[in-house]
């Protein structure tokens, strides 16, 4: 029984992990611009039908499929970015909702027409085949998803915090205009931020693609997923997505295992809805 | 110089009156008549919230799923006419309003529009494992009407007509609340809430105000769409795309503006329809990629609908332009 237990979290722990590596890449634009990206569970579907391209087309794993995802999803976040964000950034609030969530209808249904209305999996023995350690039953699939979604999600915060291009992109989104007075270019930054988060998106789509099903309208969950993530481990901090994603799995597969598998998704949109309404700075935001 | 202008408007309403019987001998065009007013409906009532109000709700199917349920289970569990579970819808919708409003419209912005998406998703699933409301597979109103109360026809011209009443009494009261206290203070709010606050303003009530307002109509929505319709589950009732749609059709013609609504209903609608009837089972995907597309480029070129571009004052753009500047440090807060 307790045994069970400790499965069901360990499995919420994994998901976890590629929860928190697409919601930072959300959490980053958010932080660095102050615009909310409702297309981001979209860009994760696309990342999950990059998958499932190169596995049908030329037959290659995660190891193929992760970065040719990360570089076609980054590409669509700096198109994104000069195309559209760019430009709604200072218009009124409305044109900032409908910019990115017009793009997130256009992604969902555009995916309809292309690849159809059914769903689309991929072989389960992908990456190697379980195995049990002390009793607790590891599916390989998972295990590299997990693994791999802490170690890219460390790396970006990392990278944002201790290196000389982290800082810069820190100083575009303290004062942008202060950065360009010293020699920054703020839209180089903002683009390059989009590059990261649709980079750290595309990987999770085709880590998530291994044991989900995937499917044109899955973005519009995975979208809610990544604005609870976000809003739990505090807007623009990576590291709080991290702790937030791991939390929000390790619910997710509690309630379903002890509640029922439909009532998952109510349990974590109540989430959402009652860290907004008494906590919408998040468990580490600043403020 | 307005005389031109006041004709042109007299010339479209009677237009819109004698519609019905313009294109006398074409049901399919009756039809549309009536689903344009009925997302004009719709999309006035998000308007007061959305538009005057500037919160950007983006769950109001919420308020029109309840419309429509109230209206499928007075018949289903009643035997009564679905339209007497129109009041009852709007109460309910009123008061779950008011209980999501206290605490979501503290939030700003983004963090509204996103909670109004959760509140509707976690509607949508619980209306899908509910018994009593039919499932997954929804619930049907009258097979054949019985009274005349039913509103069941065969022609679409009586819902033509119902509908029209509807919106003519919810633009009306738009007008009579934009031309008064309510109206001036909403648009304070909008513009910015710190300085209405600062004014006085008590901006959380007037906020909740034009919010349940809103959900009351929405509901009414959803309650005459389903005496025309006569069928409802969880995604044509709560779906995100039902909320979606009244906010693009608001943008597209003007946010904010009395007819903005009923301008985005007049060009989506047979938009849609077309796209629908011409491209058949794949039709559906088809208009919200359009749909998507055309709320892009609203966004990216003309923030503020249609009907902007014959803004009456000319003084209009000259003040927008300091404005446009003011909301990246008015939403930092």
């Amino acid at each position: 029984m307790s045994m069970t237990l400790v499965q069901v979290v360990v499995s919420g722990l994994l998901l976890g992990a590629v929860y928190a590596l697409f919601s930072s890449g959300l959490s980053l634009i958010w932080g660095m611009m102050n615009v909310v990206n409702f297309a981001h569970g979209d860009f994760v579907m696309l990342g999950m039908y990059a998958a499932v391209m190169v596995w049908t087309a030329l037959g290659g794993g995660p190891w193929a499929s992760a970065p040719i995802a990360a570089f076609l999803i980054g590409t669509l976040g700096i198109a994104s970015y000069f195309l559209l964000v760019r430009h709604i950034m200072r218009g009124p609030m409305l044109a900032q909702i409908l910019g990115t969530f017009g793009l997130a209808l256009f992604l969902r249904y555009g995916a309809l027409f292309a690849f159809g209305a059914n769903f689309k999996t991929l072989p389960d023995n992908l990456v190697g085949h379980s195995f049990v350690l002390g009793s607790i039953r590891f599916e390989g699939a998972r295990v590299l998803a997990g693994v791999v979604g802490v170690v890219v999600t460390l790396s970006m915060h990392f990278m944002l915090t201790r290196t000389m291009l982290g800082s810069r992109m820190l100083a575009v989104s303290e004062d942008a205009t202060a950065a360009q007075l010293m020699g920054i270019r703020p839209q180089r930054m903002q683009a390059l931020a989009w590059a990261i988060a649709g980079a750290a998106t595309g990987i999770a789509g085709a880590l998530i693609a291994m044991f989900f099903y995937t499917s044109p309208t899955v973005g519009e969950t995975l979208s809610i997923i990544a604005f609870v993530t976000v809003a739990l481990g505090g807007f623009g901090s990576v590291l709080g997505a991290l702790v937030a994603g791991l939390l929000i799995g390790v619910i997710e597969s509690l309630s379903a295992y002890l509640i029922g598998p439909v009532y998952k998704d109510v349990i974590v949109y109540s989430v959402f809805v009652l860290v907004l309404w008494f906590r919408p700075q998040g468990l580490m935001g600043k403020t | 110089m307005t005389s031109p202008r006041r004709l042109l408007q007299l010339a479209f309403l009677a237009l819109i009156l004698v519609y019905p019987f313009l294109v006398g001998d074409s049901a399919v065009y009756q039809r549309l008549g009536a689903l344009v007013l009925l997302a004009a409906i719709g999309a006035s009532a998000w308007n007061i919230v959305g538009g005057y109000a500037g919160q950007v709700s983006v769950g109001h199917a919420v308020f029109f799923g309840i419309g429509a349920y109230a209206s499928v289970t007075a018949f289903a569990h009643a035997g009564l006419p679905p339209i007497l579970g129109a009041p009852v819808g709007m109460l309910l919708s009123v008061l779950l309003a008011a209980v999501i409003g206290v605490p979501t419209l503290r939030l700003s912005g983004h963090y509204f529009s996103m909670a109004t998406i959760a509140v509707g998703e976690l509607v949508r699933v619980l209306s899908s494992t509910s018994e009593w409301l039919g499932g997954a597979q929804g619930l049907g109103g009258p097979p054949m009407p019985r009274t005349v109360f039913d509103l069941s026809f065969l022609s679409a011209m009586p819902y033509y007509y119902i509908f029209l009443a509807v919106l003519a009494g919810l633009l009306g009261l738009t007008w009579w609340i934009e031309r008064g206290r309510m109206g001036f203070y909403l648009r304070a709010i909008k513009d910015s809430e710190r300085a209405a606050r600062s004014l006085g303003v008590s901006a959380g009530r007037y906020k909740l105000y034009a919010y349940m307002l809103s959900a009351a109509f929405t509901s009414l929505a959803g309650s005459l769409y389903l005496c025309m319709f006569g069928f409802v589950d969880p995604e044509s009732g709560f779906g995100i795309l039902i909320s979606v749609k009244m906010l693009v059709m608001a943008a597209l013609g003007g946010a904010g503006q009395l007819f903005g609504p009923l301008v985005g209903a007049l060009i989506l609608v047979p938009l849609e329809e077309t796209s629908n009837s011409l491209l058949g089972g794949q039709g559906a995907g088809i208009t919200f990629v359009v749909y998507g597309a055309i709320i892009v480029i609203i966004a990216r070129f003309l923030p503020n609908g249609l009907l902007s571009l014959f803004e009456r004052r000319p003084t209009a753009p000259t003040q927008a332009e300091p404005a446009a500047t003011t909301p990246a440090s008015g939403h930092a807060d």
